[in-house]
């Protein structure tokens, strides 16, 4: 199954690469990872999205917490959360498809964000299934070059990662 | 008070109270070694290799407890130190070990003896720190050696560059750390203790498994007190031999792969295990589908990661091993509940038949030498007080299965990592800390190969080691295995060209033996034990057809042994 975990680590030099290294010295999945700063100096927010049996993911969140750098740590997959992903995607944008390319940019609630005679640069937000369905609809040939932030996750409610 | 950094690092293990370093300068750490030449307290060991230093610092701590620390330069320093810190790690020994890097403004550039010490350590640390400012230094080692003694304990690497050595500060001794993101626990969850002593009281079968967590974490006494109160059997891995006495008759031996068939049916048969301070390693479960199929099991360990990580657990209990068996202990007293006598009696019966197979038995009147008669001896003579250390392979198996270890801390080899190499430095380490405690060093004429250089260390500092070396002239337990497994293609497995070790012995000027006949066993043994000031190389020319027995083959359940 897939998880959604959300790791505040101390902002050090090579904090990532503890967590990136754990991941294939003990052959872990990564889908994705982003990591950025936060409204706290001292630490920075990891958003990594894994898959795997219970028992892995288990493993996966108690080797996390064993590491030194790791400050707090919370699977978001186990209540209430949203997930989010933005896409740069550039389109081959010429002709009639020009402007059937911009209603679909319009149904998915995109943004046009760049537009040159040949083609359309497009910003997506939205949970990885809706980025997914708009790829799909485009389709592959007139698709230049995509760009995926990973998945950010949040809590719902009260509930929160502080440090 | 304004102290270099070179310095502070002196200054800092004085005041943590660090007496005995193991080290090898080289350009990067000069300065520190400079701050070493003119100060008494911090007594530095020069060894041959770094590897060698990396294993006295951690046999130090095993045998001590206390935190072991080497001190190795950049580049091939570091190097050179993996094989020792991996070792380390992999047995959850406290270690620190300190390594020179190039001046900050160099790192990244390929500069001379410059190599990503943090990167290559990472995977074999509790945790490591590059210090890029000498403000930080004092503060940083004081988190090492907190992280690498506290909670499960593992090495730590601190790398520091060559011009924060040089570079000036106001020193003071950092008496406390906290670190917000590391919080060991300690204690265990009451209610959880409760279940497992309610649990254990239920046993009809139980078993007490125990690892190198009771040994490191000074529970030996608690889980002594515990066992005898229950009168439960119970078994200790290779690490954890020594944790409760071999001798008592509820000790039912080792348990694994080479362990005896009756702590491996016993665990394979039971119906409540108590594990304690280990963890379920696969030379210890065998097969994991085949392993202990009817056993509730309660699981002790200080790091929440061990726990359901192999086998699935009943009752687990996160804490400290000492807290929690004493609260056990406890618990167990207030309740006034005991052990169900009538189907202990049963299950000791079934185990004394197990017993009566006699599975470690061998031929004492061979005509070669067996390996098993030297251990054996070897226990005899040295009263069963001896440290020792051992390197890796069927020498390491003979030693665990005929040294009966009655204390802690007294079997000292490389469990995890199986690092051959291991047992040399590893007996100066502990001689460093036990001085007139009979050192002794179990090994083969395969594995004292990769760090005999160490002799000339042991004449440096005239360590009165005792090396008993199983010479079989094969890497024994690599030929083993392809006897069984290889239909007898020795691929690689003979050791030719050996050296005569008589003569390499008294060349570093040892004392140098060579035993080729059973009846010179016990006399070369009694003669090397006597010679307290002198290192003994004895070089025993033992049966190479020999086999260690008995026998888990890769993929067998515990209940599917090879006797012999």
């Amino acid at each position: 199954m897939r998880h959604i975990i959300s790791i505040l680590m101390e902002n050090e030099a090579g904090a990532l690469s503890r967590v990136a290294g754990l991941f294939s010295a003990r052959g872990y999945n990564i889908e994705s990872l982003t990591v950025a700063p936060t409204e706290d100096p001292t630490v920075s927010r990891m958003t990594l999205v894994t898959s795997g049996s219970e028992e892995i993911i288990e493993q996966i969140t108690k080797q996390l917490n064993k590491l030194v750098d790791v400050v707090k740590l919370l699977d978001l997959t186990e209540g209430p959360h949203m997930e989010r992903e933005m896409m740069l995607i550039k389109l081959r944008a010429t002709g009639t498809g020009r402007e059937e390319l911009k209603r679909l940019v319009d149904i998915f609630r995109g943004r046009i964000i760049e537009v040159t005679a040949s083609t359309y640069t497009v910003e997506l937000t939205g949970n990885s299934g809706k980025l997914d369905a708009f790829l799909e609809a485009v389709g592959e040939l007139v698709i230049l070059e995509v760009v995926r932030s990973g998945v950010l996750g949040i809590a719902r409610g009260e509930k929160g990662l502080r440090a | 008070m304004e102290l270099t950094g070179a310095q502070i690092v002196v200054q800092f293990l004085e005041d943590e109270g660090v007496d005995i370093i193991f080290g090898y300068p080289g350009g990067a750490v000069l300065h520190i070694y400079d701050a070493l030449y003119t100060q008494d307290a911090v007594k530095h060991i020069l060894v041959r290799h770094e590897q060698a230093a990396t294993h006295a610092a951690d046999a130090y701590a095993r045998s001590t407890g206390k935190v072991g620390v080497a001190l190795v330069t950049s580049g091939p320093g570091a190097t050179n130190a993996v094989t020792g810190i991996a070792t380390a790690y992999l047995d959850s020994i406290p270690m620190v070990v300190l390594t020179g890097q190039v001046p900050t403004h160099l790192i990244g550039n390929d500069a001379f003896q410059e190599v990503d010490t943090l990167g290559i350590t990472r995977p074999c640390v509790k945790h490591n720190f590059l210090v890029k400012d000498v403000a930080d230094l004092a503060e940083t080692l004081k988190k090492a050696f907190y992280l690498a003694a506290s909670g499960r304990p593992g090495p730590v690497v601190v790398d520091i560059p060559k011009d924060v050595t040089a570079a000036r500060t106001e020193y003071v001794f950092p008496k406390s750390v906290k670190m917000r993101s590391y919080n060991p626990v300690v204690k265990g969850h009451t209610g959880q203790i409760k279940k497992a002593v309610d649990l254990m009281l239920e046993a009809k079968r139980p078993m007490i498994y125990t690892g190198g967590g009771v040994v490191l974490g000074g529970a030996a006494e608690a889980l002594t007190e515990l066992t005898r109160e229950l009168g439960f059997p119970i078994t200790n891995t290779l690490m954890g031999l020594g944790g409760y006495p071999a001798t008592d008759p509820q000790f039912l031996g080792m348990l694994g792969m080479h362990g005896t068939y009756e702590a491996n049916m016993a665990m394979h048969h039971c119906d409540v295990l108590v594990a304690i301070g280990a963890r379920f390693d696969d030379r210890v479960t065998g097969n994991i589908e085949k392993f202990c199929p009817t056993a509730r099991i309660i699981h002790v360990d200080v790091d929440p990661a061990s726990i359901a990580k192999n086998v699935k657990v009943d009752i687990p209990i996160v804490g400290q091993v000492e807290p929690v068996l004493r609260q056990a202990l406890r618990l167990l007293r207030e309740s006034g509940g005991k052990s169900d006598a009538e189907a202990l009696k049963a299950w000791w019966d079934q185990i004394g038949e197990w017993r009566s197979l006699d599975c470690l038995k061998y031929d004492p009147a061979s005509e070669r030498i067996k390996p098993q008669l030297v251990v054996d001896t070897l226990y005899r003579v040295t009263g069963g007080d001896a440290f020792v250390t051992s390197d890796v392979g069927q020498h390491q198996m003979f030693a665990a299965q005929f040294y009966k270890f009655d204390k802690p801390r007294r079997w000292i080899n490389s469990g995890g990592l199986g690092t051959m190499g291991f047992g040399l430095p590893a007996a100066m380490g502990v001689q460093f800390a036990h001085p007139d405690a009979t050192v002794c060093c179990i090994t083969g004429e395969g594995s004292i190969q990769m760090n005999i250089q160490e002799l000339s260390t042991c004449r440096q500092y005239a360590l009165p080691l005792k090396i008993i070396n199983l010479n079989n002239g094969f890497l024994g337990m690599v030929r083993q295995w392809q006897e069984f497994f290889y239909q007898g293609r020795y691929a690689q497995s003979y050791m030719e060209s050996l050296p005569d070790f008589v003569k390499l012995a008294e060349s570093y000027g040892h004392v140098g033996m060579q035993i080729s006949r059973p009846e010179d066993v016990e006399p070369a043994l009694r003669e090397a034990i006597a010679l307290k000031d002198r290192l003994v190389f004895m070089d025993f020319l033992v049966d190479p057809t020999e086999n260690v027995y008995p026998m888990i083959p890769a993929g067998a359940g515990l209940n599917e042994m090879i006797l012999v």
